[in-house]
């Protein structure tokens, strides 16, 4: 292994690293054990397919419709399956709701367990240190870290993902878009509103005042 | 075990550091790793569990230093080698120097949807649950040398069952090559004071999914 005294992500180190999979990879093909043209679909899905735009549409959809919502709150692997994404979600997706009095948390302390099949790929503070070892005992200085504060009042509950379980955040919807598109809903939802490290972006007043 | 890997509750790290745009993969061989695992599980190599027990056993002065998916590699790389599926020599010549072992099936392109498809992980249960949803219960103060899925800083403390998600394949047992040793799964949930002690935020509750066999009544 390459070793930096400075930093693990400086070019050299990933030059290294690119030779390093490319002989690993080699050796996996001649061995017959994987197929190179399977490999650069899965880049490909996780680079243009699956990703926050899917649990955008999946929150934009329970806003609007609360039958929805309610089915996917009851049980949110079965209601999801319902919209047909690229990365199919597995059986044990879970949806928690934000509300005034609870603001939801998502975190994986012990490594990087993360709803794939709706947020795509985690972001790497996800998986970093600072955020699995403080989410669980500082949630209020984490969101602070993502310039969230939060009503003194609402309590926060931090969801570990200690086992196959995974957990969405189904946020609050801004007030004042009740009459938007399940499109124009889906352009408020960030990935991090989702992992309930942030909150739902305000519609534009212009965008908001036509309707 | 109890290593570095378990990281909650741990001081001194610093802040959490977003980064704007931040695209999927930050160089080519990362999405290389994260596909060649793909394709290995999909072909029965090793389960998932299996896989997170080889990171956690890195030094923790190597997991801390290295960057995520160096993380995966490295762990891949420990479980050909272990498990008899390529040599050291033949990582270290980047060619296959012996016949591959048969494996169950193969990721070809036209089964990638098929791939990408998470696994269940729903088991068939071996007794009746323990617990109900309102159940008062204290986690077990256990420090097993191999993989599980209890983080320390949420042992030994009582909390209520919040919900019950059925009966699941048992991490501490796939990860030691025992089988699924399926046990029920429960969101039990701590008041922020019984984990960090009677000065800490009266505004937060912390849950983690834990195994029938972490919990005791309370």
């Amino acid at each position: 292994m390459a070793t930096d005294d400075h930093h693990h992500q400086h070019g050299s180190e990933l030059s290294d690293m690119q030779l390093r999979v490319r002989a690993l990879e080699t050796v996996l093909v001649e061995k017959g054990y994987i197929d190179p043209a399977a490999l650069d679909l899965i880049i490909e899905a996780y680079e243009t397919k699956v990703g926050p735009h899917n649990g955008a549409r999946v929150v934009a959809r329970a806003w609007r419709d609360a039958a929805f919502r309610q089915a996917l709150l009851e049980d949110g692997s079965k209601a999801v399956r319902t919209m047909g994404h690229e990365s199919r979600v597995g059986d044990h997706l879970v949806v928690v709701e934000n509300t005034p009095q609870q603001h939801n948390m998502v975190v994986c302390t012990l490594c990087s367990c993360y709803p794939w099949e709706v947020l795509g790929l985690p972001p790497v503070w996800y998986k970093s240190a600072p955020y699995r070892s403080r989410a669980v005992k500082d949630p209020r200085g984490v969101l602070a870290d993502f310039g969230v504060k939060l009503p003194k009042e609402t309590q926060i509950r931090v969801w570990d993902s200690t086992a196959e379980t995974r957990f969405l955040v189904l946020p609050m919807q801004p007030a004042g878009t009740e009459g938007l598109s399940e499109d124009e809903l889906a352009a408020l939802v960030t990935r991090d509103c989702m992992i309930g490290t942030g909150l739902p972006k305000q519609p534009e007043r212009q965008a908001a005042g036509v309707r | 075990m109890d290593g570095i890997h378990d990281m909650g509750g741990m001081d001194g790290f610093g802040k959490v550091v977003p980064e704007p745009n931040e695209p999927p993969f930050h160089a080519p061989w990362e999405g290389r790793v994260l596909a060649m695992q793909r394709a290995l599980g999909y072909a029965g190599t090793w389960q998932i569990d299996i896989s997170r027990a080889a990171q956690e056993r890195l030094p923790p002065q190597v997991y801390l230093k290295v960057s995520y998916y160096q993380r995966w590699e490295l762990a891949m790389e420990s479980n050909l080698i272990e498990r008899g599926f390529a040599g050291a020599d033949e990582i270290a010549a980047g060619h296959a120097l012996r016949e591959g072992k048969p494996l169950k099936r193969k990721l070809t392109a036209s089964v990638v949807r098929e791939g990408m498809t998470r696994g269940s992980f729903f088991r068939q249960a071996q007794a009746p649950a323990r617990f109900k949803p309102g159940d008062r219960v204290r986690t077990r103060n256990i420090h097993p040398l191999t993989h599980t899925r209890l983080p320390r800083y949420a042992r030994g403390r009582v909390g209520v069952i919040e919900r019950a998600h059925g009966c699941h394949a048992f991490p501490d047992a796939v990860a030691t090559d025992k089988g699924d040793n399926p046990q029920w799964l429960y969101t039990v949930v701590f008041d922020g004071r019984e984990l960090w002690g009677p000065e800490a935020d009266a505004g937060v509750k912390v849950s983690i999914d834990a195994f029938e066999p972490y919990l005791d009544p309370a």
